[in-house]
């Protein structure tokens, strides 16, 4: 991926311009972990007046370490806890996954989807099309899954980036639609009736229960870490800085050379792809797949929106945030029904009236936290001739 | 199936689409905003039908009369109360106000009626046909609700071009800061908008109760079937969107002829064949 020159020097970059709270706040140093990129132009150059570009916080360094002990006592799990919990933090997993991704495409590429769910259902689909009809492993499969998510998803992008807006919403639906249909007219795809793995195949994973739980569990977490990671990375890439532009200003970053359309078909195919290795790993996990179950619309797509929307459309943290407390609110209205959704839709209503960046954006509006640091911000070295400058 | 006979279907299962089609038309015209919860509306106001007629014990015609000032009324309230508010330069708040509202009326529908399959009688009506001559039967009532659907656009093209407030609702729709300066308040004009839109999809909502079953969760795909019809005829066109209603139902003629599972695929395939060969539409009328 080739970076955009970014401009050194006087010649500050818009956003160096808007910082506040801890962003001010910054070390020295920057963390060899959260923000070096191993760019080219590291080396330390000489100014007449000094800054440096820093893009990690303090919160934000101790948060990756808070991080790491979360993930060592995550992947540690299997070792002291049961099947329960196990079972949830898995499907919490996937669900962060699949709300970072969605949170990529609307919150910052502006695509507003609302037929993810074709790629979950695809990617499912195509999991158990590999190895029941090819018998290539189930883990083989996974990738496979994304790859053929990803290549659908050109064509589809063709079509529905036609439509604008809402429009492009429903549109997104539409296509989802058709797939959920087509599958349903496929006799050895199970028809409209669904799809079972064969024990053969589940057995292939590993021989024993245990062992498959374990396994599935850590493909769970892993899943959920890359993506998050994949996510961060495009943001603070080349991609990442022309949809800022294109976020706050389509036309106006178009003007300044951004390729809108280019850069918008790339988030949609990456997050497709994505999706449908998230979704081939869903129903490899549930063992059973169905038209009606792959490319159900509020499983997929309606809840997902809401963690995102809830937690804080346009920020990383916010999937997080959001994924979280539909978890608690799940556990908490279970013997409820589907009040539990009447809440959460209320519940997004009210943020998007009152505080459209949601529940992280307002923590980081009131704390000045930021998690995962994309902003690029000026540190003014006093009293130095020289400094550090990065991108 | 005889051609002719699937062709007929088609034209006046397209005064359905239509019909839901208006309200999702006119509040893209004028507020530039899609109504995701333009379905689950069409189904709610068939449910308020329903337990209209129930407690009243009076036709489905006749709780028009209810229904319809009932629904315009909210669409005012709805409008003014909660949709103004989210009207701005992000197309997200609207997007996700309305998403958000489409999936709280469907699960209190589930909570409040359940899970049944519900059906509005209206007596024989609903199996008169007309013979015409070469074998071919109409059906009554689908003729009824293509007679609805082209009355009801030409009382929304008088509306629109005719009068003092549809010179309004154009003008907001081409510039609104401009309209605002003339003395037009634009948050009672959105509103009257909504109120009238909403009444539109009430009868509609009414018209396909007794024509097809409903349940909580038919709103979606009835969303899905406007939007197609919109698109198909063309964004802000309102003959267009007859035109695009009849393409869409007899593409779903089409298919269903070819077995039941091939109906809603036709109109689906129909769609987006029409969206990557002519994007605009057949008849392009608003620029987005």
């Amino acid at each position: 991926m080739s970076r955009l020159p970014e401009p050194t020097g006087s010649t500050g970059l818009p956003e160096q311009t808007h910082s506040a709270g801890s962003r001010t706040r910054s070390d020295q140093h920057e963390s060899a972990t959260s923000s070096d990129r191993g760019d080219q132009g590291d080396s330390p150059t000489l100014r007449p007046m000094s800054y440096r570009v820093a893009r990690s916080t303090r919160s934000s360094r101790l948060f990756s370490a808070a991080l790491g002990v979360l993930l060592i006592t995550l992947i540690s799990l299997p070792w002291w806890a049961d099947n329960g919990p196990m079972r949830l933090i898995a499907e919490m997993a996937y669900f962060l996954a699949l709300a970072q991704l969605w949170n990529l495409l609307a919150g910052y590429a502006g695509l507003v989807s609302v037929g993810q769910q074709a790629f979950v259902g695809l990617g499912g689909y195509t999991l158990f099309a590999l190895t029941d009809w090819y018998g290539v492993h189930p883990l083989w499969a996974l990738a496979l899954a994304g790859l053929m998510a990803a290549l659908v998803s050109v064509p589809v992008a063709l079509a529905v980036f036609r439509l604008r807006g809402a429009y492009f919403a429903v549109g997104t639906w539409v296509v989802a639609e058709i797939f959920q249909l087509f599958v349903a007219q496929v006799p050895r795809l199970g028809g409209g009736s669904g799809y079972s793995l064969t024990p053969a195949i589940v057995r292939s994973i590993a021989a024993d229960r245990g062992t498959r739980d374990q396994v599935l569990y850590w493909i769970a977490l892993a899943l959920a870490v890359a993506v998050t990671a994949a996510v961060y990375a495009v943001l603070r890439s080349r991609h990442g800085l022309a949809l800022t532009a294109i976020r706050d200003s389509e036309r106006a970053s178009r003007s300044l050379g951004v390729d809108t359309w280019r850069t918008k078909l790339f988030i949609y195919v990456v997050t497709a792809g994505c999706t449908g290795v998230i979704g081939a790993f869903i129903f490899l996990l549930k063992l059973r797949i169905s038209p009606a179950s792959g490319f159900d619309v509020n499983d997929w797509t309606v809840v997902v929106i809401f963690m995102v929307v809830i937690g804080g459309i346009g920020t990383m943290e916010g999937p997080i945030v959001g994924m979280l407390l539909y978890f608690g609110l799940r556990e908490w209205l279970a013997d409820y029904g589907s009040w539990y959704l009447i809440l959460l839709g209320a519940v997004a209503v009210v943020v998007m009236l009152r505080a459209q960046r949601g529940l992280w954006g307002w923590v980081e509006s009131r704390f000045g936290l930021s998690l995962f640091p994309i902003r690029r911000q000026l540190v003014i070295l006093p009293g130095t001739g020289q400094g550090e400058s990065r991108e | 199936m005889n051609v002719m006979t699937i062709l007929i279907q088609g034209t006046l299962l397209g005064g359905l689409y239509a019909l839901f089609a208006i309200g999702l038309s006119l509040t893209f015209g004028i507020m530039r905003v899609v109504n995701i919860a333009h379905g689950d509306l069409i189904t709610l106001a068939a449910f308020a039908a329903l337990v209209v007629t129930d407690t009243l014990a009076i036709s489905p015609f006749v709780a028009l009369g209810v229904v319809v000032p009932l629904f315009f009324a909210l669409g005012y309230l709805l409008q003014r109360g909660l949709l103004n508010r989210t009207l701005g330069d992000s197309i997200l708040p609207p997007l996700l106000v309305t998403f958000g509202l489409s999936v709280i009326i469907q699960n209190v529908l589930l909570e409040v009626f359940g899970a049944n399959i519900r059906r509005l009688p209206v007596g024989n009506l609903e199996t008169a046909s007309l013979q015409l001559p070469a074998g071919i039967a109409i059906g009554v009532f689908p003729l009824i609700v293509f007679a609805a659907a082209l009355i009801c656009l030409g009382a929304l093209q008088y509306l629109l071009y005719r009068t003092r407030l549809g010179r309004a609702f154009r003008a907001t729709s081409d510039d609104p800061e401009t309209a605002e300066l003339m003395g037009i308040d634009n948050r009672h004009l959105y509103a009257l908008a909504m109120g009238i839109a909403l009444a539109f999809t009430a009868l509609a909502g009414v018209l396909f109760a007794i024509r097809t079953t409903f349940d909580p969760a038919s709103g979606p795909i009835r969303l899905i079937f406007a939007f197609e019809a919109v698109i198909i005829g063309g964004l802000g066109s309102l003959w267009g969107t007859l035109l695009g209603g009849v393409v869409l139902g007899i593409a779903q003629s089409i298919g269903a002829a070819i077995s039941l599972e091939w109906q809603i695929l036709a109109g689906h395939i129909a769609f987006m064949i029409i969206l990557v060969l002519k994007p605009d539409g057949l008849f392009p009328r608003t620029q987005d």
